[in-house]
């Protein structure tokens, strides 16, 4: 099968659903001849023009407003927020106007929205353009929230996302947009809400979100070395979330631990961690872990950055250790 | 007077009588503890909404503001469906989950109340977007406050909408006061020259006025819809009632002289109510008889909404998310 990048894959996503549907739009900064900062969208303003693919203004409260009020009244607006941290600038508009919509108008409104974001740290790009704010997002509720972990997601995700009646943010990991991946050439759809099997194992499982999927892979392989056979889980979307996968897995390995880049305090791997203790409590042999990112800003200096998210040697360490019978407290 | 007019102007003295008298009821509503939580009366307001109401159809679209009564009535709101609404009835326009500052009535255009200050712009200007961007000839109004204006988000839209010459009107209601501030404490220089800073061809208008306030609407809608938007309207106007119903004691922020200079002298339904027996297009009797069907409607609306059941707990947790 053909490999493309993810960066690619989203890019031909969106295409495709712009071909098939004239309601579709995208708006944003620099989403045009410049195609975003990470060229993820170039060649869309040839094939589409400058009415379905808008340079905005830097007024990200604005367009994301906009967006709702397109989507409220009969578009598909795909707004693209140029780094997740600016999330912090259009809470209102997502949070209290497009997650409401719906439930304050007793089903009347409807907001088929997406925005597409970003994630991730390491790229050396210090605290307000390295954040995973996947965590507020998912604690709202009307909002849906997708994670791919490598370009095939990233495709059948994006392309379920554009057609879903609700606002879905779409968080992709800015280091993985030059990862490649088999994505077949013909169309598909990956639906909201399953996880997919990464690999098999009965030892322990490892749940990752995006990136973290890859560091639970890396994590595995070290296991496996080690004979420990470890599962390892992307939940795919964290809203809705496939609890049935996780706790099927779960309750065969009696051992989990939950990674996502966000900060653990408060976080994404707090909730998946919570749901598994309360669900699978009698099938545990030890606690279930939660490896986020430190409860610190994102540094800039290297040395200090690397430090702050989960690496597959901390992973397969803390897994070791649970293994051996640990009842340990935090990795 | 032609026959057109004649029935524009009573369509038009109609629907500011039933927003007087809706609010009316509503606050008795409130007095008598009947309703939960608080409201905003639009009273003393009805020439804004019913004379830019009156421009649009309803394939237009306004968005409204947590003083929102007025616009959801004058955009061609039932009663019924609203006072159950304001009692959190199942059969409210939201099926009683969205209440006084959430009403939506996707019927009739009405994108809805929004209980946020200035939360509702984006919204209104990307309905504008979409019109654009699909080819549809709808024009949406969008209704905010003088205290609305201290959003940046204003800004940010009104810059995209002059800069893609959306068919969008800002209809700023400036009736004096932001909450319990008045208002030339809390916005420097002009309103309408912040609209025009951005190239936005600005009026400003009496908003008691209810002809005045039409004529303007009709001539900017009709524009609008060939694509010569935005345009932005101040509509000078007055609150009767406090910020909202519980605001009673209000004398640190304004004289009861100034509100009875207003209720008694600018009145946008007294005035217009003797220009139609002026005019020779109503007479006394029969602005009475309306006035009366009015409030027997309104009253037969309150004792339905009293009597109408809640909705079932298996809706608490309905339409969060859509099919």
């Amino acid at each position: 099968m053909r490999q493309i990048t993810l960066s690619q894959a989203v890019n031909e996503a969106i295409a495709e659903e712009m071909r098939r549907d004239p309601a579709v739009f995208l708006m944003g900064e620099d989403v045009a001849e410049a195609g975003t900062p990470f060229k993820v969208l170039s060649g869309l303003v040839e094939e589409f023009g400058t009415a379905r693919v808008i340079d905005t203004p830097i007024s990200e409260p604005g367009f994301v407003g906009m967006a709702v009020g397109a989507a409220m009244t009969g578009a598909r607006p795909i707004v693209d927020l140029m780094f997740g941290d600016f999330i912090y600038l259009v809470m209102d508009q997502l949070c209290n106007q497009a997650a409401k919509q719906h439930y304050m108008s007793g089903g009347k409104l409807t907001v088929p929205m997406v925005l597409r974001t970003n994630m991730g740290a390491t790229r050396r790009s210090a605290a307000q353009h390295s954040q995973s704010l996947q965590a507020l997002v998912a604690h709202i509720p009307g909002l849906k929230v997708a994670m791919p972990s490598s370009a095939y997601e990233a495709k059948g995700l994006m392309k379920t996302a554009i057609r879903d009646n609700n606002p879905v943010v779409i968080f992709e990991d800015k280091l993985m947009y030059q990862d490649k991946a088999e994505v077949p050439e013909e169309e598909y759809l990956i639906p909201f809400g399953e996880a997919h099997v990464k690999r098999a194992g009965r030892d322990i499982t490892l749940i990752g979100t995006s990136s973290m999927v890859q560091v639970a892979e890396k994590a595995a392989a070290l296991l496996a070395a080690d004979g420990i056979e470890a599962e390892v889980i992307d939940p795919r979307t964290l809203v809705p979330l496939d609890e049935a996968t996780l706790l099927e897995s779960v309750r065969r390995t009696s051992r989990a631990i939950v990674i996502d880049e966000g900060h653990q305090s408060y976080g994404v791997t707090a909730e998946i961690a919570s749901r598994l203790n309360e669900k699978a409590f009698y099938h545990l042999d030890a606690p279930v872990l939660r490896m986020g990112a430190m409860d610190v800003p994102v540094p800039f200096s290297p040395a200090l950055e690397d430090l702050t998210v989960p690496t597959p040697e901390g992973v397969a360490e803390a897994a070791r250790r649970l293994c051996g019978g640990e009842m340990i407290h935090a990795a | 007077m032609g026959k057109t007019n004649t029935e524009d102007y009573l369509r038009m003295y109609r629907q500011m009588v039933r927003i007087r008298t809706f609010e009316d009821n509503a606050n008795q509503l409130y007095l008598s503890a009947k309703m939960p939580g608080l409201t905003h009366m639009y009273s003393g307001e009805e020439a804004v909404a019913v004379g830019l109401c009156e421009a649009l159809t309803d394939t237009d679209r306004i968005t409204s503001t947590h003083r929102g009564h007025g616009h959801c009535v004058a955009k061609g709101a039932a009663f019924r469906e609203m006072f159950c609404e304001l009692l959190g009835k199942a059969e409210g326009y939201c099926r009683g989950k969205g209440g006084s500052m959430h009403i939506a009535d996707q019927s009739h255009g009405n994108l809805g109340a929004n209980a946020i200050v200035g939360g509702s712009m984006g919204i209104a200007t990307g309905s504008a977007l979409r019109a654009k961007l699909l080819g549809q000839d709808d024009v949406t109004v969008c209704f905010f406050g003088d205290g609305a204006t201290a959003q940046g988000l204003l800004y940010e839209v009104m810059n995209m909408a002059a800069l893609w010459k959306l068919p969008v009107i800002y209809a700023c209601e400036n009736n004096g006061y932001s909450e319990y501030t008045r208002t030339d404490e809390i916005a420097a220089g002009s309103i309408t020259a912040r609209a025009e800073a951005f190239g936005i061809e600005a009026h400003q208008v009496d908003g008691q006025d209810v002809l005045a306030v039409n004529a303007l609407a009709r001539d900017l809608v009709a524009r609008a819809r060939k694509g010569e938007g935005p345009f932005f309207v101040e509509l000078m106007t007055y609150r009767y009632h406090g910020h909202h119903v519980g605001d009673i004691n209000r004398e640190y922020y304004r004289s009861k002289d100034e509100e009875k200079d207003w209720k008694e002298n600018r009145d946008p339904i007294i005035r217009f109510r003797a220009h139609l027996v002026s005019e020779g297009i109503a007479t006394e009797e029969e602005i009475e008889a309306m006035n009366a069907e009015i409030e027997a409607d309104a009253a037969e609306a309150v004792a339905y909404a009293e009597k109408a059941p809640y909705p079932p707990a298996d809706e608490v947790d309905m339409h969060v998310y859509a099919d």
